[in-house]
């Protein structure tokens, strides 16, 4: 990676370089990639605390709706924390406490009267190593409409689950097996079928936390391809490692460092033309 | 290049309708309730249990006893003076006691009524006036205050098991021996007082006389012989298994061996000890010997696995960096690896000592339910232990029997509750994580 | 001298061999350790043990073989006067030979053959003992003599008693391999002598058990039937009512303590479940004998029902109690090894924790939690007293848990604890009881820990 984004002692990434972001930016369709989205999820003036020790610092950040927002930065920034703020699942953590606000579609997710079992169907997660229940294929998928009984019979349910499999283009790979179990698949697979049981309930926005770190090129190249037609029904936010990922999936980006949101914007602009020197050398790989 | 087709899109939401939920959350509080009930009714059985067994056992802890005057007559006991033991021994201290008896109640005349009369004491009265003669003989030809324990009967009466209410014929104590206790309580002739005799005799057919010493002792030697057997072999077969033994298939067969060995009912080590200790070595019956050597092959598949857990918990590092210095195996071993795992073979090995304590059937197998009176001396006299006397009670129809198996649980619970706190404390004071 | 004394005696010897060879040792080499090829300390093992094992195993040898030889012996003196006598006049007879040579009293006043076989009985002790201390001495002086001579800077000591110690542990090892082969062959042979008189299928498949054998050839009453069918139909009435107590209380305990109990609730409500464990099986039956078989009893009369008071339902609950921790403590562990990202996934899914509990969590542990039952069902089957205190003593075949039953562990125990001949049918039946108990509870755990052992497989 620091060949491809090396600078010598400038902080002006050379020609070659710009060249390799801007068609790295460019996969996405070009209309959405600048223009003004209204903002899906808002976060204002989050602190995030474990027992005493603060792990968010005053994070605050628009995500706009159906695109793809990428949170960047080093190990242990608080990137994967912020992440399970939107859709509470550091509420099943005991220690952890979280301040500030966070909106989804103007509704204050930490609000008391607030279900969180309401917002979790709404807020889909995938994670980082592949967990699909040890069920069948088809079990996997509808788990998550037989909960919220959003089916009423069998063919109701094959329905779901063939949408689903296919909105996560898994479909024609497995649709003669769909009894089999879940971990039978390869890794790459099994993300896919996790995306497509988060699918499967249909919700607004879709949390990815590193979702390729544990899958081979290939897979990864998939999952990639399948972010960018999701986000045209779904808005998208995912944690990663890889600022290439960052830069071929994302049209939003925000860099997190020790606690605290440095920069964020459009992804382009991040990559090209950063503000802040601590984003500048994070992009040129002086640490990370 | 993927399979989605963009125009199919999902329609259905999920169903927050408020019915649905409630009915979700219905069922999760439901879920929740059903874990509590079960956590509650699993713990208030505990305390049933225990709770019966104090009610009843604690009643058992005092002893009713009469004061007699009594006159020390030397014509029954030493008529030439000589204050021969021998003489003294065989005194006739019954006439005695039944004399003090008359005296007290002198209206009551006839030989049924006065057969009555005389059981309100207990049977061994005479033996304890042997004894207080014996122990000092100037009280010969004096006359003396003493008190004498109640027969069963009259100590349930006074701690009202026995129901005055209930007609004459059903009861074991008839009116006129009521009657005669109550002058005696209102003389204050009777009280309530310790009874040593439950924890310094051993058994007795009369209640009044029962105490669970003999059992104790017979316990104490039985787990003796089972600790000095299980604990080194158990040891020895643990330190061979898990660091010396090649990785082959008999040491598997040994391991399997010994996790199938830790789950046999005891009876069956009871059969094995009855067939081959005793019929085929002919070892003596109901020998706190052959009970100990039953336990500790009982006890031995806990001692091993436990100390198999202990010696595995040790990290690696400490034997690579003491053979790193050029100590032999067996030095690294003795030296560094043993005694780190020490505190959890002790642990391993008190808790299977709690189990062997309370362990009946297998030394009923072996003969160890007989009624045994004396005190055991060595390992192999005839002896009992504590649970088996509890069994041997439980038996016994008489009313004051019952409140001494209880008391008997209690002495039981107790030594338990010594030795798993021993287990505890031993095990947090040692415990290291690595 | 007696026995203790002269093991004592040798344990001095043996010790004094270790202090004597560690000196010579370090005299050899006036004092510089480094010119041994072992610590002194292993010299002084050495000695010890050449000096003290093999007198101390030949010791431990005598004492086991010699009553039984000496029995025999005095038997053999005296075959005249026993011939035409039964085996149980025999052992009576030397009962009688024992007790009189040790100084206790007899049970009736003895003849003079039962006198003179006494005395022979006392010779033959006393010439044994000396035989053996002989023995003893002699071992003990030629390790010591040898063991001394062969200190020099050179003896290669340390892997010599290494070598040693390890054959010690060696053999203790095996030592649990030889109880399980006594266990098999004891329960064999006797179960075969057992089958010699009575047929193998009546005893498996037969529907009357009545163990009663003549004393005398004309008694009255001494027709046994051997059928074992209403024995294993008890054992498993009462393994059914307390596997329906012990499941679902001990599951749904180890589910609310796993996912949904606070830290402090945990560590308090675990210990006490596991306080259920410790409690001794005797104070159970009590417990059953004395409370609950009186209160179904009456409560059975005031409904109307005839309910035995050592009725089935009795015993199996008081058993289902007990073994509740096992069920509890095992699903716990089986339960919490579930990875927490299943759980997350549900979880994030919007699912509440008991759909999670029941969909997700319950169905990944469900081997596990087989396993778990599995173990408990064998403790049930394998257990003495509370049945024996309980539980009735007259066989029953019946499904109704009202009725009185006995099972297979009640049975063993009634017919052995008495005054038997060993050889008779009655007494040699308990040993079949037993044999049929000891595979099925060894069938049960090994398919419970494959089972258990698959479970783990999947989650490794």
């Amino acid at each position: 990676m620091a060949e491809a984004f090396h600078v010598e002692n400038t902080s002006q990434p050379d020609e070659e370089s710009v060249t390799e972001m801007s068609e790295a930016v460019e996969t996405g369709t070009p209309d959405t990639a600048y223009a003004p989205a209204p903002a899906k999820v808002k976060a204002d003036n989050v602190d995030v605390f474990y027992a005493e020790k603060q792990a968010l610092f005053d994070v605050s950040l628009d995500v706009p709706e159906n695109q793809v927002t990428a949170l960047i930065g080093p190990s242990g920034c608080g990137k994967s924390t912020f992440l399970r703020c939107i859709n509470r699942m550091n509420d099943t953590i005991p220690i952890c406490r979280v301040t500030g606000d966070i909106t989804i579609d103007d509704q204050d997710i930490y609000d008391p009267t607030i279900d969180v079992v309401q917002l979790r169907a709404r807020v889909g997660m995938v994670f980082q190593k592949p967990n699909p229940f040890p069920k069948s294929i088809y079990e996997n998928v509808a788990y998550g409409p037989r909960i919220h009984g959003m089916a009423q019979g069998k063919a109701d349910i094959d329905d779901l689950v063939e949408s689903s499999l296919q909105r996560a283009g898994l479909w024609n790979e497995v649709k003669d097996r769909l009894s089999e179990s879940g971990t039978s698949l390869s890794g790459g697979q099994q993300q896919r079928l996790c995306i497509a049981r988060a699918i499967a309930v249909n919700p607004d926005v879709i949390l990815m936390d590193e979702p390729c770190s544990a899958l081979d090129p290939i897979a990864t190249a998939r999952i990639e391809e399948l972010m960018d037609e999701l986000r045209q029904n779904y808005t998208i936010m995912i944690v990663t490692h890889s600022m290439q990922q960052a830069a071929r999936v994302s049209q939003r980006t925000a860099f997190f460092h020790l606690g605290y949101l440095v920069e964020s914007g459009a992804t382009e602009t991040i990559f090209t033309n950063p503000e802040d020197e601590r984003t500048q050398d994070y992009i040129t790989g002086r640490f990370g | 290049m993927t399979d989605y087709t963009a125009d199919r899109p999902i329609t259905r939401k999920p169903d927050f309708s408020d019915a649905h939920l409630r009915k979700r959350y219905r069922a999760e509080a439901r879920f929740k309730i059903y874990g509590i009930a079960a956590i509650v009714t699993a713990l208030g059985m505990l305390a049933f249990l225990l709770g019966s067994i104090i009610m009843t056992g604690s009643s058992a802890f005092t002893q009713t006893e009469i004061a007699l005057d009594v006159t020390l007559d030397p014509a029954e006991i030493d008529p030439d003076g000589t204050r021969d033991p021998a003489v003294l021994a065989k005194g006739n201290y019954r006439k005695i006691v039944r004399d003090a008896m008359r005296s007290q109640f002198p209206e009551v005349s006839g030989r049924r009524d006065l057969r009555k009369l005389y059981k309100l004491v207990s049977t061994g009265s005479d033996f304890t006036l042997r004894q207080i003669v014996e122990a000092d003989p100037s009280v010969i030809g004096t006359t003396q205050t003493i008190w004498f324990k109640s027969s069963a009967d009259i100590d349930q009466l006074n701690k009202g098991a026995i129901s005055r209410d209930v007609p004459e014929g059903d009861r074991r104590v008839n009116d006129a021996q009521i009657g005669w206790f109550d002058a005696l309580s209102q003389d204050e002739r009777t009280r309530r007082s310790f009874n040593t005799t439950f924890f310094t005799s051993g058994d007795s057919r009369e209640p009044e006389q029962a105490g669970v010493w003999g059992a104790v002792v017979g316990t104490m030697l039985t787990l003796f012989v089972t600790l000095i057997l299980s604990f080194p072999i158990g040891v020895m077969s643990a330190v061979y298994l898990e660091e010396f033994a090649p990785k082959n298939r008999w040491t598997d067969l040994i391991e399997v061996n010994i996790n199938n060995l830790a789950a046999v009912p005891s009876i069956v080590f009871g059969l094995l000890g009855l067939a081959v200790f005793l019929n085929f070595f002919g070892l003596p019956r109901s020998a706190p010997l052959v009970g100990g050597l039953v336990l500790a092959l009982m006890t031995l598949p806990t001692v091993i696995i436990a100390g198999r857990a202990a010696l595995q918990s040790v990290p690696p590092s400490i034997r690579e960096a003491a053979l790193g210095v050029g100590a032999s195996p067996l030095q690294t071993v003795s030296h560094h690896v043993l005694p780190l795992a020490m505190p959890g073979i002790l642990t391993g090995t008190i808790i299977g000592m709690a189990r062997a304590l309370g362990e009946t059937a297998p030394l009923l197998m072996i003969g160890m339910v007989a009624f045994i009176v004396d005190i055991p001396r060595g390992f192999t006299d005839a002896a009992t232990v504590l649970p088996v006397q509890v069994f041997l009670w439980a038996d016994a129809p008489e009313r004051a029997f019952v409140e001494r198996t209880s008391a008997a649980i209690m002495v039981l619970l107790a030594f338990l509750i010594l030795m798993n706190l021993a287990a505890v404390l031993l095990r947090r004071k040692f415990e290291r994580r690595w | 001298m007696n026995t203790l004394i002269l093991i004592i005696l040798l344990l001095g010897i043996t010790a004094f061999a270790y202090r004597y060879g560690r000196r010579k040792a370090l005299s050899s080499v006036d004092g510089s350790v480094a010119n041994l090829h072992s610590l002194p300390s292993y010299h002084g093992a050495y000695v010890a043990l050449w000096c003290g094992l093999p007198a101390l195993i030949v010791v431990a040898l005598w004492l086991i073989l010699q009553t039984d030889l000496v029995e025999r012996m005095v038997l053999s003196g005296i075959s005249d006067g026993i011939s035409g006598m039964t085996k149980g006049q025999i052992s009576l007879l030397l009962s009688d030979i024992r007790n009189l040579a040790t100084g206790d009293i007899t049970s009736r006043a003895p003849s003079p053959m039962v006198l003179a076989a006494a005395e022979r009985y006392v010779e033959l002790q006393r010439l044994g003992f000396t035989l053996m201390t002989a023995a003893a001495v002699i071992l003990t002086s030629g390790g010591l003599y040898f063991g001394l001579k062969a200190i020099q800077p050179s003896l290669r000591a340390r892997p010599q008693v290494e070598r040693i110690v390890r054959g010690l542990l060696l053999i203790a090892s095996v030592i649990a391999v030889l109880t399980t082969i006594g266990i098999i062959l004891s329960l064999m042979f006797e179960s075969i002598r057992f089958f010699a008189q009575v047929n193998p299928l009546e005893f498996l498949f037969g529907l009357t058990w009545s163990p009663q054998t003549a004393l005398r050839a004309d008694q009255v009453g001494g027709s046994g039937a051997f059928g074992a069918v209403p024995v294993f139909a008890g054992t498993l009435l009462i393994t059914v009512i307390a596997m329906i107590v012990a499941v679902p209380i001990g599951l749904m305990a180890a589910i609310y303590m796993a996912e949904y109990a606070s830290p402090t609730t945990r560590a308090l409500v675990k210990p006490a479940l596991e306080i259920l464990a410790g409690i001794p099986t005797v104070v159970y039956g009590f417990f059953a004998a004395l409370t609950i078989g009186p209160l179904f009893r009456g409560a059975g009369e005031a409904v109307g029902l005839s309910v035995a008071s050592e009725s089935a339902l009795a015993a199996g609950l008081v058993m289902g109690v007990m073994i509740i921790p096992f069920v509890s403590s095992l699903s716990d562990d089986v339960i919490n090894a579930v990875p927490q990202s299943l759980r997350d996934g549900s979880y994030a899914l919007g699912a509440t924790k008991s759909e999670t509990i029941r969909q997700v969590i319950l169905p990944a542990s469900l081997h596990g939690i087989v396993g778990a039952i599995l173990l408990a069902v064998s403790r049930a089957i394998g257990e003495t007293m509370i049945v024996v205190m309980a539980a009735g003593l007259s066989a029953n075949l019946t499904a109704n848990p009202l009725e009185a039953v006995t099972t297979v562990t009640v049975q063993i125990v009634t017919l052995l604890v008495g005054d038997q001949e060993f050889d008779s049918a009655k007494t040699l039946a308990a040993f079949a009881l037993g044999l049929v108990l000891f595979l099925v509870t060894l069938a049960l755990n090994i398919v419970a820990l494959r089972v258990v052992r698959k479970y783990r497989e999947e989650y490794d």
